[in-house]
């Protein structure tokens, strides 16, 4: 029988506020267990939850974002349950009402074509805090410190057919709460994590399978390869006469496997009702305006615009819009040259992005400026370098030793353009190696690259290349 | 000392008649000498009152004492105060020091208040009869056989004692107006959002609202000046400018119109507490007031409403006592589900226990709905109810509590006829009203309250309203027996 997966996924973009979504305490990531937890965070009897203003901000900027409905009126709901890292034993979430409903975002598939991925909702709630259980000896520690850190869960549609689609859809919306500031997208600390609901069906049924759903799944890689596992287990099991049963699992990346954590049965009734202590979250439509205003360029409309203005393949407008610094470092290198938009690609792709992989450093932290890379551009343009010396000047710039005409003129690297220079050179060259000049005359064509490397070496790769293809073809001609 | 209004003890610091160290001093032996009969505080914090006081007086030989500088009060042991205990009345915050002040305890620290201790009151204000508390009844000083009312028992029982000239008490389903007409004091709860909750350990936060309970009107007037104000702490306050209570204290009440809802005044009420609140009634007449019968029509409603919103509340409230940060954790615990389940169990007490497991049943999947919801919309008809009410009429009165204070142990057995206790006051905390009672008269020896209900944030008329049948009675002068 052939098969039919089914995915949705729930995302938890931690919004990047200074402070938390109910108090005054700091949001930093790192600090000493307990030492950025107030009285507010620590549930003390009598606190009341006050709300950060910033996230409602973030939430009605993701919400224009992905063409979504910000509502006029979200309320916090009580979401009821003990545990000891949830201080007041309840988390404060939105629950019939959330702020954000009823957007999409566009993936591309394989093939090249785009598939719209629905939205259902997006909702603010407060982080709990974390247990510890290493180093407690039997017991387990408390860390409030991410007590009331503020999260808007993402929840999509069952609108993904593949672990493909979902991690494609993952990384579209990593990429656009990174474009639009609310979230550093910082997966290793747990800033942007995700859970997936994965089911099966015979292909061609309509109704959904049973689902299980996969809880904390912190890499893009990891997303795959649980989602495979999961689908792969769930088709085994219902070929040998099982039943999936909805529950909720964990994925175990060192086993690469995934576990039952807990059935239905045993989930909490939650018991939401709107919070006491907090008033409506009502946004009026000259707030959505103005942050609208705010809105950077999105991705999607970046992309777009890259192929058009500047004839980019749909692959480099990908790679280059990756994130938002990279797409400004790369329009501001572009810019600066005025011409040959695709060359700059080549350099922003090729030779800054391997070393700023190999020095493990960000965009923003890259040693050679924009000014700088445009600089060495116009140079290739300009017939001062060749493609193959820029190369060096680039490592160069790299390494702290100033622009390139600085390094060009330093390392005497200006490429050699004076016809008379490089004939000379050539027949130097032709005189001591009759032979093969005999042999390249009699149909030995493939000689043609002996002779240019000959002249390379003599001129330490200085002579430019079309002029010595040039001049080599036509004196080895006559 | 003792027998001076919070005005006439204001007036003697003033003109140096006594300092505040005196008057501390006068009150704590006073708690020292009686509240044994009484039970109405759980903590007398002498170190930090009589610190409190001598700083009081250094301010006034500065030259920066305001009206109520030096002069003590007692809160309810609701506040959080940091350094001083704070139990709620419950073995679960036995050993909870909060490490921070409530609003209403900053605001009068700020206006140097003196704060004697804190009082008695049902176990997490659970309570109409001070009953509940983990630290036994307290006793009404009008009988020491009756309940002074509850929750704000202790505050109640203390102020009519003379043991502190006013305490602060909180409101949720009549927790102020209930013990103050039962012990025949004064106390205004506050439209919901005038006062601060932050720092008020949560009973029903939709409810909940903290009010000055005093001898006289007056008091009160002087009081919640310094308790309301907006607090960016609490989202629910509201920010709005706090009259000068006491301002409007002395206008005349010709052409007042005063409701009578006749629903107030039907079968449950007690003959007795009936005639005695007409007989206020009359003297409102005689003051000038015009007197009209009124209709609330779903005050049926309001009882069964507030046992869904309020114990449905509370449930989610009391998760935070949970024997991991603060307060009792039973001994040696097997696992986290044992923890919980004992620290809790064992933590508090059968009334608490009996509102977690009503509003945990309420909120519950399948049942939210038909509870919760349904609470919700009554709730609204009941607003709409004073809405139209309002309309009409300036104020509303009514008899505060249905009887006198009633025996201890008369009505432990049956919570339901305990909770009728307030079918009078519950109406306003469900729509956010402001309500008073004042003392009007006894039935044997018990006081009777007559119930003032007004428009949100009319406390000003309210106040005003009590004051001048205060001028025209001598109810509130009354003192109970043997605390001389």
């Amino acid at each position: 029988m052939e098969w039919e997966t089914v995915i949705g996924l729930e995302i938890h973009a931690q919004l990047a506020t200074k402070s938390k979504i109910f108090s005054g305490a700091s949001t930093a990531f790192g600090a000493a267990p307990n030492t950025q937890a107030c009285a507010v965070d620590l549930g003390l009897p009598g606190v009341l939850p006050v709300l950060n203003r910033e996230v409602v901000r973030m939430a009605t900027k993701f919400g224009l974002a992905i063409n979504a409905t910000v509502a006029e009126r979200s309320v916090f709901a009580r979401k009821n349950y003990f545990y000891p890292d949830l201080p007041k034993g309840y988390q404060i979430s939105q629950y019939e009402l959330p702020i954000v409903a009823h957007g999409h975002i566009d993936i591309e598939l394989e093939d090249g074509t785009t598939k719209r991925i629905g939205v259902t909702r997006a909702h603010l709630e407060e982080d709990a805090g974390k247990s510890l259980h290493e180093d407690f000896h039997g017991m387990t520690g408390i860390d409030l410190n991410r007590a009331g850190t503020p999260l808007l869960e993402i929840v999509s549609e069952p609108d993904m057919r593949s672990a493909q689609e979902a991690v494609a859809y993952m990384k579209r919306i990593h990429e656009l709460v990174r474009y639009i500031e609310i979230c550093d997208g910082n997966m290793q600390e747990g800033s942007f994590r995700c859970d997936a609901n994965v089911s099966v069906r015979p292909k061609g049924q309509k109704e959904f399978g049973t689902r299980a759903e996969l809880k904390n799944i912190n890499s893009f890689r990891f997303v795959e390869k649980a989602i495979d596992y999961e689908v792969e287990r769930q088709i085994a099991l219902i070929e040998s006469g099982g039943k999936v049963v909805q529950e909720t699992r964990l994925y175990d990346p060192d086993r690469d496997e995934t576990r039952s954590m807990r059935a239905k049965e045993e989930a909490n009734d939650y018991r939401y009702f709107p919070d006491p202590d907090l008033l409506p979250v009502v946004i009026e439509p000259s707030f959505i305006e103005a942050v609208r205003a705010t809105l950077p360029e999105l991705p999607e409309a970046r992309r777009r615009r890259f192929v058009s203005e500047y004839g980019l393949s749909n692959y480099d407008a990908d790679f280059l819009t990756a994130s938002r610094p990279l797409a400004d470092y790369y329009e501001d290198v572009v810019k600066s040259v005025g011409a040959e938009a695709k060359l700059c690609a080549n350099w922003v792709m090729g030779d800054l992005s391997a070393n700023l992989n190999r020095d493990g450093k960000e965009i923003t932290d890259s040693p050679v400026s924009t000014e700088q890379l445009a600089g060495m551009i116009r140079r290739i343009l300009d017939n001062t370098i060749s493609g193959k010396i820029a190369k060096e000047v680039f490592e160069a710039m790299w390494n702290g030793e100033g622009d390139a005409d600085a390094v060009i003129d330093k390392k005497g690297l200006r490429q050699i353009t004076d016809s008379g220079a490089i004939e000379k050179i050539i027949d130097d060259i032709l005189a001591a190696n009759p032979d093969n000049v005999a042999a390249y005359r009699s149909g030995k064509d493939k000689l043609f690259g002996f002779f240019v490397g000959q002249a390379m070496k003599a001129t330490q790769g200085k002579a430019n290349p079309q002029q010595l293809n040039d001049l080599l073809k036509k004196k080895l001609s006559g | 000392m003792h027998n001076k209004t919070l005005a006439e003890l204001s007036a003697g610091l003033t003109a140096g008649a006594f300092s505040s160290v005196e008057l501390t001093r006068h009150f704590l032996e006073r708690i020292a000498r009686f509240d044994g009969q009484l039970n109405s505080f759980i903590t007398v914090s002498v170190e930090s009152a009589l610190a409190q006081a001598a700083a009081a007086d250094a301010r006034r030989s500065r030259g920066e004492a305001g009206p109520l500088t030096g002069i003590p009060l007692a809160q309810k042991d609701i506040f959080c105060t940091n350094g001083v205990r704070t139990s709620c009345a419950s073995k679960m915050l036995d050993s909870f020091v909060a490490p921070y002040d409530a609003t209403v305890v900053a605001q009068c620290n700020a206006a140097g208040m003196v704060m004697l201790g804190k009082t008695n009151m049902d176990e997490f204000a659970m309570g109409s009869s001070n009953e509940t508390s983990f630290y036994g009844p307290v006793k009404n000083p009008w009988d020491t056989a009756a309940v002074p009312g509850g929750s704000s028992g202790g505050s109640a029982a203390a102020v009519a004692a003379r043991l502190a000239p006013a305490a602060t008490g909180t409101d949720t389903g009549g927790s102020i107006r209930q013990p103050a007409a039962l012990c025949g004091i004064s106390g205004i709860k506050p439209t919901y959002g005038r006062v601060s909750r932050y720092g008020m350990i949560a009973f029903a936060s939709s409810l909940d609202q903290a009010g000055p309970m005093a001898r006289t009107a007056e008091d009160c007037a002087l009081l919640l000046g310094a308790m309301a104000g907006f607090d960016p702490r609490d989202s629910t306050s509201v920010e709005r400018s706090v009259p000068d209570y006491r301002a409007a204290l002395g206008q005349d009440l010709k052409g007042l119109k005063i409701g009578l809802p006749q629903e107030y005044f039907g079968a449950g009420l007690d003959p007795a507490v009936g005639a005695a609140v007409d007989a206020a009634i009359d003297e409102y007449r005689r003051l000038g007031a015009e007197v009209v019968e009124i209709s609330l029509p779903n005050t049926g409603l309001a009882v069964p409403t507030y046992y869904v919103v309020a114990p449905a509340e509370c449930s989610s409230n009391l998760s935070r006592m949970d024997g991991v940060r603060f307060g009792y954790r039973c001994e040696n615990p097997k696992d986290l589900e044992d923890l919980y389940k004992r620290s809790r169990g064992e933590g508090f007490g059968a009334e608490v226990k009996r509102r977690i497991m009503i509003g945990t049943y309420a909120l519950s999947a399948g049942y939210y709905d038909a509870y919760y919801l349904k609470a919700q919309q009554m709730r609204q008809l009941i607003s709409d109810d004073f809405k139209r009410a309002f309309e009409q009429v300036d104020v509303i009165m009514g008899p505060t509590s249905p009887t006198v204070a009633f025996n201890i142990g008369e009505k432990t057995a049956d919570p339901v006829a305990m909770y009728l206790a307030d079918v009078y006051t519950i109406a306003a905390n469900l729509a956010g009203l402001p309500g008073m009672s004042i003392p009007a008269g006894f039935v044997g020896n018990r006081p009777v309250g007559l119930q003032l209900i007004g428009n949100y944030f009319d406390e000003a008329r309210l106040l005003n309203v009590a004051h001048q049948y205060q001028q025209v009675t001598d109810w509130h002068q009354r003192m109970p027996q043997g605390f001389e």
